[in-house]
């Protein structure tokens, strides 16, 4: 394999452009990791790793991934909130693992349905 | 916390809650003197030094979800287990910058982890953000600026899977050849 430099950056800039125009705004989903001490002591970046590697790999340019603070429930992390444009309010999903993060994008993000037995409420609260 | 990206991950996020726009993040192994030392410097809002005294302290925090604050004390506890310290060094409107220091050879020294996940982590949940990121090791650098990577996609957000992803191989494949130097 040969090495990579930052300068191969500008390689996929036109195609990232592309993408990035086309989510242009808020995009139609956004995924939440809580990335507080307890989040992260729990397992939350590696959570955030593989949200990351399944929306690559999917392909799916219509999703925003970003991380948060703690949502104050320290037993339940790691948390994963998902917010659709088409829903109301946001889902908190609790005690996620990475086979977790699959049906849920399988479910809820690319189809629109609440994983319901790993959420915790459908609660009324935005992330930040 | 299993080791020392996490901490390090823990501490950048404190310094997103105090509204930093800029991070500059140092890891420094020096075999020789057998210290290792990290540093997170950051530009947000800051503390006095009654608040500085007291961030050690688990019974302190500001945060409104929780009546304790982790962070500091787990990463002073690291510190202390091998045969270093944390010093906070903050001013009120101006920054802060947390050190810890290590014994680098000490049993007890937590491995630094992946720097490549913390980095990328951190800018996907604040693209806007600057990140300054440098892992030094007897002479040997790894470095990334989050400013020259927004040069380099010319607008674009950093915020996108692919983005992120290059810059996740990037920094594997640079934290692996300084391992080799070892
Ligand atoms: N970089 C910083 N800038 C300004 N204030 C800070 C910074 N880091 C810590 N503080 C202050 O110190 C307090 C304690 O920090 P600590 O990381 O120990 O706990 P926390 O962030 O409140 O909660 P936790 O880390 O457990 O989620 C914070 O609530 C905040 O008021
Ligand atoms: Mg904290």
């Amino acid at each position: 394999m040969s090495k990579i430099t930052i300068d191969d950056l500008a390689k996929i800039r036109e195609q990232t452009r592309r993408q990035t125009t086309l989510r242009q705004g808020a995009g139609r989903v956004k995924m939440t990791v809580h990335m507080g001490t307890c989040g992260i002591a729990a397992g939350a970046r590696d959570i955030m790793t593989a949200v990351l590697k399944e929306v690559e790999t999917r392909g799916l340019h219509d999703v925003i991934v970003t991380n948060s603070g703690c949502a104050g429930l320290c037993s339940q992390e790691p948390m994963l909130t998902v917010e659709t444009v088409d829903e109301p309010a946001p889902v908190k999903y609790v005690l996620i693992t990475q086979e977790k993060v699959k049906k849920i994008i399988d479910s809820h993000v690319l189809q629109g349905n609440v994983v319901k037995e790993f959420a915790l409420a459908v609660g009324s609260e935005r992330t930040r | 916390m299993e080791d020392l990206s996490l901490h390090i991950l823990d501490i950048a996020e404190n310094s997103i809650n105090a509204g930093a726009t800029n991070i500059e993040i140092t890891i420094d192994e020096d075999s020789k003197q057998d210290v290792l030392k990290l540093e997170i410097a950051d530009n947000g809002s800051g503390m006095d030094a009654t608040s500085v005294e007291k961030a050690l302290d688990p019974f302190y925090t500001t945060r409104t979800t929780r009546r304790v604050g982790l962070g500091l004390p787990f990463l002073d506890e690291a510190a202390r287990a091998a045969n270093g310290r944390l010093e906070i060094d903050s001013h009120l409107g101006v920054g802060t910058k947390v050190i810890a220091t290590f014994q680098l050879s000490h049993i007890d020294r937590k491995p630094i982890g992946n720097m490549a996940d913390t980095i990328t982590t951190l800018i996907a949940g604040r693209p806007e953000v600057d990140i300054t990121y440098r892992h030094g090791r007897d002479g040997h650098t790894v470095s990334l600026s989050t400013k020259e990577i927004r040069r380099q996609v010319d607008g674009v957000s950093l915020n996108s899977a692919e983005t992120l992803s290059f810059i996740r191989q990037y920094l594997e494949q640079e934290e692996h050849s300084l391992e080799q130097h070892g």
